[in-house]
């Protein structure tokens, strides 16, 4: 029920540029899509560990930046006549080190903060990602800190048939950030059925029984932290990509708070949330900008977030699905029977 | 050495308003388990209101203090009212999210209003700074001080003195058993609520006039807050004070020798290194973190 479900929204979103024309439309769909994609990756921790990254932005903009640099190339003084050069490399290539340097800051920085969990998590994410966005902002021999990063190639892909196609168009960054989020999707769906997903429930529900019956509960929140990560760091090099002008500002902490009201107004844990909650909360700008200046908006904004948090607390998603008749897997991930077997699977 | 003394005088200034910050936000984040969001705009009202009432109605300095300490506890009374009272018993992410929510919509309010322009205060002291041997140091900066550490006197006093100051005690300690004890938990909670936000909104007030005054203004102001909190340990007033003083200094040596770039990198390098190596604070008795 649920894949054909998938099945049938994959195929709507296929379908969106061919009756849609509107350019400025497209262009909010292209960022809204490359904002759901980091809001699927939040969702991974938020949803099925329970552990919240106010700092995800971070590997967005670590992304982002290893991607931008490693198509454009840099020429940093270290130390004295020491230099680090590096001349440009494709786009792809940035891309692929863009999902493996922002995997490897997950690692790090779930390495480091798991040691604390709840509002102290929440902190030392934040910290970190403030952290990052003043070193962006200050090293200028190779960010050019407020001066940004411009100019930043377009992703060339090779196609069987096609030869090499350079994605500059609208319409083929579309079709990019819609596979990207397809194969994220799909990624984060195997995860999360996986006995590692299992794990992962299960010390979200009740941590110190996971612990006894034998769960790994670093290496289980370290794997889902280095995932999670990768994926912010493929939706943050789409984005260098796509925009091609990058600052100090993509690691501005209301892009992480977009995430957040993405994946908790769809739905924390639900598979779906993030995508129903992106769709909804990418394209209210769009909706609210011919009516309400600015500031109004991010006033309703705020004002929205609060009122789904006291209408419906557990998101859209668990809120409508049983009532639209398939429950079962989108709703509240299984709770998790903790028997010798399942601890053995992790032992 | 004079530089040394130099940047040991700013952090005295600098310190006694970041304590009243902590002050605020570790009374509100321990007895309530709120992370409060909010707290840095009520810095920014607080700076605002200093900004109104001396040049829009074009009242007294001296008077303006005050005002902004009445108006931060009466919207902070307001949201703990309509925001968090409905919320009692809800998980921590929770509230942490309705704060972010609230923050956003105000933080955008103050922009509406007021304009994203930077905003001067003007104040009546000498424009020649105090000069003492190699350091010198501005009246308004002085005043700051002075101010800073009466407030911090008073809220000391009625956190350690007065009866509501006990019912708060009792209640951080163990809610349940102090509404047994007869204590009227949800109006503690108001009332932490609403004295944090007045001490935030003074921090505002004093600093405003030193800087400038802008929307957006409390977003470090908050972060900086939690960095307090943490190092000075959940609920510890006495390790707020010495925190604020603590990043202050750390803030004042790293701009002095490392860069001026890095100066707000300070307090997240204390928050990262303080919960990996020692996350209870450093100067917490036993207390279970997460």
């Amino acid at each position: 029920m649920t894949r054909t479900v998938s099945l049938i929204t994959l195929a709507f979103f296929i379908s969106v540029p061919l009756w849609l024309k509107d350019p400025y439309l497209l262009n909010a769909l292209i960022t809204t899509g490359i904002f759901i994609i980091g809001a699927m990756s939040m969702n991974l921790l938020l949803g099925f560990t329970g552990q919240l990254s106010l700092g995800h932005i971070a590997f967005f903009g670590i992304g982002a930046y290893v991607s931008a640099l490693t198509s454009l190339g840099y020429d940093v003084p270290i130390y004295g006549d020491f230099h680090i050069v590096h001349t440009p490399w494709p786009p792809i290539a940035g891309f692929a080190l863009a999902v493996v340097i922002s995997g490897f800051c997950g690692y790090l920085v779930g390495k480091l903060s798991f040691r604390v969990r709840g509002a102290y998590f929440v902190i030392v994410t934040i910290s970190f990602a403030e952290v990052v966005r003043l070193v962006a902002l200050n090293w200028v021999e190779l960010t050019q800190g407020p001066l940004a990063l411009t100019n930043i190639p377009s992703i060339t892909i090779g196609l069987p048939y096609l030869g090499y196609l350079t994605l500059k168009t609208k319409l083929q960054n579309y079709y990019l950030v819609l596979a990207v989020a397809a194969v994220s999707y799909f990624l984060i769906s195997r995860l999360v059925h996986s006995h590692y997903g299992r794990a992962m429930r299960g010390l979200m529900e009740n941590e110190t029984l996971a612990v006894s019956v034998g769960i790994d509960v670093t290496k289980a929140l370290t794997l889902t932290a280095v995932i999670s990560a990768a994926i912010a760091g493929a939706a943050g090099s789409l984005y260098a990509h796509y925009i091609r002008i990058i600052d100090p500002e993509v690691f501005a902490f209301i892009s992480t708070v977009t995430m957040v009201i993405m994946v908790v107004s769809g739905g924390k844990g639900s598979l779906a949330g993030p995508v129903v909650g992106g769709v909804i909360f990418g394209l209210l700008p769009v909706l609210l900008r011919p009516i309400m200046a600015p500031e109004a908006q991010w006033i309703t904004y705020g004002l929205v977030l609060i009122a789904i948090l006291f209408v419906l607390p557990r998101g859209i998603v668990p809120a409508l699905a049983p009532k639209l008749g398939f429950g079962r897997p989108q709703i509240r991930p299984k709770p998790v029977v903790m028997t010798e077997r399942t601890a053995e699977e992790h032992a | 050495m004079d530089q040394l003394l130099q940047h040991v005088v700013n952090m005295l200034v600098l310190g006694g308003t970041y304590a009243l910050l902590g002050i605020g936000l570790t009374l509100i984040f321990g007895i309530m388990n709120v992370v409060n969001f909010t707290h840095g705009i009520l810095y920014t009202f607080g700076a605002y209101m200093m900004f109104i009432v001396v040049h829009q109605l074009g009242l007294n300095f001296f008077l303006a203090l005050p005002v902004a300490i009445v108006a931060g506890w009466l919207l902070g009374a307001a949201i703990e009212i309509t925001l968090l009272r409905p919320l009692r018993g809800a998980d921590i992410d929770t509230t942490m999210l309705v704060m972010i929510g609230a923050w956003i919509a105000m933080q955008s309010g103050a922009l509406w209003i007021w304009g994203g322009v930077a905003k001067s205060i003007d104040n009546p002291f000498p424009e020649a700074p105090l000069v003492i041997g190699p350091v010198s140091v501005s009246w308004l900066r002085l005043f700051v001080l002075f101010a800073a550490a009466l407030l911090i006197v008073i809220a000391y006093s009625l956190i350690n003195l007065t009866k509501l100051g006990k019912a708060m005690r009792a209640t951080f300690q163990d809610s349940d058993t102090a509404a047994l004890m007869g204590v009227n938990v949800s109006w503690i909670y108001t009332s932490t609520f609403a004295i944090g936000s007045s001490l935030a909104a003074a921090a505002g007030a004093l600093l405003g006039p030193v800087y400038v005054v802008f929307p957006q203004m409390g977003d470090l102001a908050a972060v900086k807050a939690f960095a307090i909190v943490i190092l000075g340990g959940l609920g510890n007033i006495t390790g707020a004070v010495i925190g604020g003083f603590i990043l202050a200094l750390a803030e004042e040596l790293g701009a002095g020798y490392v860069s001026s770039g890095y100066r707000d990198a300070m307090g997240f390098l204390i928050i990262i290194a303080v919960l990996v190596f020692k996350p209870t604070g450093l100067f917490a008795r036993a207390e279970r973190v997460g």
